[in-house]
């Protein structure tokens, strides 16, 4: 029981600089769905950008821990951190806003460039624009990455670096296959780092 | 309506064993669509691909709308999708309640602590891909330092300045995207 009051505590501690609110979680999670191109891990950051750092409506430790439950479950991994932090913000409501919301523009884009692909993919207008946004995207992503991983290294501690390092190694170099290593990962922070320093 | 459900159910297998994400749905997409069904032709499937690059969205859902609406139009890319987003919502609303319910229990919080690093290395390494695709146009290592965009350099450096002065996302995004169009209009270099 104490652990729980604990959590929901901890929770609360998250503080608001703008009023939570269903419209604003569609629009905004649509904009960034509409606008970015690349995979989950692009698009998980810019919601992080606009729900921690932005809107202030979650703390960074709790979006990463989502992000965690994201990744682990099957699917694609922004659909996934939508349908969660909807649930974290709005509950079962929240969830659908969120889904509806990442979901609305590609099957918007992909319904219209499935009927004139040809057009679009020869269109040089078009990819201008996307490569510019594409420059945009890489400069905010390895943004967010530096600042996460200068948070890492402040805490001075092995074990979280050891994993970091080897995540990256094994996913890039080695091409492990991401869940392998995620199990890896889970289980050593299951054996090694329930102690509070490691939150 | 027979052919809706089958668009669902076959997305929904897609969803429920696709697990990584991104590149880890091809296969499986692949083998439901091209060699179950018949829907697409290897050909056009490869396009799905290149489309998915350079438009919105998870692949897995780009997929799934491409192929939906060449099979049952609109209402056919809305069956897919929803198929391939049901088994992430039951799954993941499941994990939720867990977490906000035992989040703090000592092994629960072991596991998460260990899985935070691991994701910061994930979100480099998509990174590290993007900063390729970006300024060389590859996906992988080795790249030609003499081959770069320096008109991809140039928008990456400005939207990092303008990042600094803390612009919204949202605006950062479409005024790189209209750097873009400007930039490379004005030269006459193709991106």
């Amino acid at each position: 029981m104490g652990e729980i009051k604990e959590t929901s505590e901890k929770l609360e501690k998250a503080v608001f600089k703008e009023p939570f609110s269903y419209s604003k979680l569609f629009i905004s999670t649509f904009i960034i769905s509409a606008f970015t191109v690349g995979g989950g891990f692009v698009l998980i950051p810019l919601m992080k950008a606009k729900y921690v750092d932005e809107y202030g409506w979650m703390q960074e430790n709790e979006s990463l821990d989502l992000v965690s439950i994201a990744q682990s479950a099957p699917g694609a991994v922004a659909v996934n951190a939508a349908i969660i932090m909807g649930y974290r913000l709005g509950g079962i409501l929240g969830t659908f806003t969120a889904l509806l919301a990442t979901v609305l523009p590609p099957l918007i884009t992909l319904t219209v460039v499935s009927y004139f692909y040809d057009v679009f993919s020869t269109n040089p207008y078009v990819r201008m624009f996307l490569k510019g946004m594409q420059c945009g995207v890489t400069a905010i992503l390895l943004d967010v990455v530096l600042n996460l991983m200068v948070k890492q290294v402040k805490k001075k501690l092995a074990l979280p670096l050891l994993i970091m390092a080897g995540t990256f190694i094994a996913a890039y170099f080695l091409k492990i296959n991401i869940m392998e290593i995620i199990l890896v990962d889970a289980i050593i922070g299951f054996f090694l780092m329930r102690d509070p320093q490691y939150n | 309506m027979e052919i809706l459900l089958q668009l669902f159910i076959s997305f929904a297998t897609v969803g429920l064993f696709c697990v990584g994400g991104g590149y880890a749905s091809m296969p499986l997409i692949q083998a439901e669509v091209i060699e179950k069904y018949g829907w697409l032709s290897m050909n056009e499937f490869v396009d799905i691909f290149t489309i998915s690059q350079m438009t919105p969205g998870p692949i897995g859902i780009n997929a799934a709308t491409f192929v939906g609406s060449k099979v049952a139009g609109i209402p056919g890319s809305v069956a897919a999708t929803a198929g391939f987003v049901f088994p992430s919502v039951v799954i993941v609303l499941l994990l939720a309640y867990l977490y906000y319910k035992y989040g703090n229990v000592g092994s629960i919080r072991g596991i998460l602590n260990g899985l935070r690093p691991a994701v910061v290395a994930l979100i480099a390494r998509a990174g590290v891909d993007i900063l390729l695709l970006a300024f060389w146009n590859k996906e992988k290592l080795p790249v030609d330092i003499m081959q770069t965009d320096k008109i991809a350099v140039l928008i990456f450096v400005l939207t990092w300045f303008a990042l600094k002065k803390k612009l919204g996302t949202i605006k950062l995004l479409a005024s790189s995207g209209v750097a873009g169009l400007l930039f490379y209009m004005l030269t006459g270099i193709q991106p």
